[in-house]
């Protein structure tokens, strides 16, 4: 499984706990979590990637391992940390004033 | 049990204000959506406890609430709001054109008749349509693609579609409002729209006159004369006694006729409420005394209201969502400030009281008159 940290605005409204899981099959891509993610809380779409284009919005952030994944390309593989349940990917609301 | 109930939108979550027909004690409730930015909040004049509910942040975009108990519970429901042909351009604050893009949900309109039917004006300026309580939307698309639209520009605080007023008997008849494109109107349901702003005088825009391209900030109509339309501009309070096709300014005696809500009283037709601010530059009430002014007149004689409001050092705006009258026997205005305060009179504008003095910024305020 999948482990997601969810920013606290969308954990409200997903009605979720810190961390949720989701299951992906075939390659652990940025696109195939989130797909699976919206998928199963479909409240999200719209809120972390742009309707339609799939375009992460402006100011959300993918972290995973210390890293910024935020501008790698959404078919990449993701790291084997976050692949095998290691490691989470974090969803992050930039930091942009409050 | 006679009552109203308040539906406030503020930069940091919703609020509803309850109170029995004395409007002497309140019931605060919120937030609600805490943390987010509520542009508007709406019920159903069909069905009084379903309610609408703009939600946005700039992190995570649009959301659509939806209650069907009076805002005890709320739903998500669509938040798709896609053009629906390909999006030409208009003008950016440079003069450059530039695509149009979704950006939030300014204001939300029940159907008069219909409790799942509600429409929404947004930013980049469309308006969208729902049949299905907000589950989907379709764009009205002829007014994106008006012949004018590529000469439609941002005001200050984008451009966005704020005002939607429908003719109460007429489905078919919609008037609009864009900042900073004018007033438009449709007699056939949105299939066509046609500019209604002869009469506007603009100094601010390169032809004064221009069909398109004013700043309209927000117009108003009283049910029982749809023909009538009051209207507050970026500066004028102008008045339309034709359905918009002309106007003439209004303002009278007016301390300044730059502002940004206007109102209309629930039983008088004539009786009309506007909130003077300073300037374009200055969006404070002038000499720092927040003044409600009334004209019985339908405009050009005005009066102060300055009982219960403060009379010095006040330097907040009340934009142009924030004021509403409930239908009461003696009516009731309302109206929130970006200070955060929220007061009410329940005379007429006679004497005032504040609600509530420290919510955050308030930028939208409903009533609805219960029962």
């Amino acid at each position: 499984m999948i482990r997601i940290v969810l920013p606290q605005h969308l954990r409200t409204l997903a009605k979720v706990g810190w961390e949720v899981e989701v299951a992906v099959s075939g390659p652990v891509t940025q696109r195939a979590v989130l797909d699976a993610l919206e998928e199963a809380y479909p409240v999200l779409q719209g809120t972390i990637r742009d309707h339609g284009s799939d375009k992460r919005r402006p100011l959300v952030r993918f972290f995973a391992c210390q890293d910024d994944l935020s501008n790698e390309p959404p078919d990449s593989p993701l790291p084997e940390a976050v692949a095998s349940g290691k490691e989470p990917l974090l969803i992050v609301g930039a930091m942009a004033g409050g | 049990m006679i009552g109203v109930r308040m539906l406030v939108g503020t930069r940091k979550g919703a609020f509803i204000l309850t109170s029995d027909e004395k409007r002497k004690k309140w019931d605060v409730d919120g937030p609600h959506f805490a943390g987010w930015e509520i542009y508007h909040m709406k019920g159903s004049p069909a069905d009084p406890d379903r309610l609408y509910c703009s939600q946005s942040t700039s992190w995570f975009g649009q959301l659509i609430q939806r209650s069907n108990d009076g805002g005890k519970t709320w739903e998500p429901v669509g938040n798709e709001f896609k053009y629906a042909s390909e999006t030409g351009t208009h003008l950016w604050y440079d003069g450059t054109p530039r695509p149009w893009e979704f950006a939030r949900v300014w204001h939300l309109e029940p159907s008069l008749h219909d409790a799942d039917t509600i429409y929404a004006g947004v930013e980049d300026a469309a308006m969208f349509r729902s049949t299905d309580a907000g589950q989907s939307w379709k764009e009205l698309t002829s007014l994106r693609t008006h012949e004018s639209a590529p000469f439609w520009a941002p005001g200050a605080g984008g451009m966005g579609l704020h005002t939607i007023l429908q003719h109460p008997t007429n489905p078919k008849r919609i008037f609009i409002a864009i900042s900073a494109a004018g007033v438009f109107r449709t007699d056939d349901a949105g299939e066509t729209w046609q500019p209604m702003n002869k009469g506007l005088k603009s100094p601010e825009i390169p032809n004064p006159e221009a069909e398109v391209g004013h700043c309209v900030h927000r117009i108003a109509m009283h049910p029982s004369r749809p023909e009538t339309l009051f209207m507050q501009k970026h500066w004028d309070v102008m008045r339309s006694d034709d359905a918009g096709e002309s106007w003439v300014e209004v303002s009278g005696n007016l301390p300044s006729d730059f502002g940004f809500p206007i109102d209309v009283h629930a039983h008088e037709p004539e009786t009309i409420y506007v909130v003077p601010i300073t300037s374009d530059s200055f969006h404070v009430p002038p000499d720092g005394k927040l003044r409600v002014y009334r004209s019985r007149s339908g405009g050009n004689e005005w009066e102060a209201l300055t009982n219960g409001l403060p009379q010095k050092d006040c330097y907040v705006n009340v934009l142009r969502d924030a004021m509403a009258v409930d239908s009461l026997d003696s009516c009731g205005i309302y109206f929130g400030t970006t200070g955060g305060q929220v007061y009410a009179s329940a005379d007429s504008g006679n004497s005032w009281a504040p609600i509530v003095r420290d919510l955050p910024a308030v930028l939208s305020v409903e009533v609805q008159t219960t029962s």
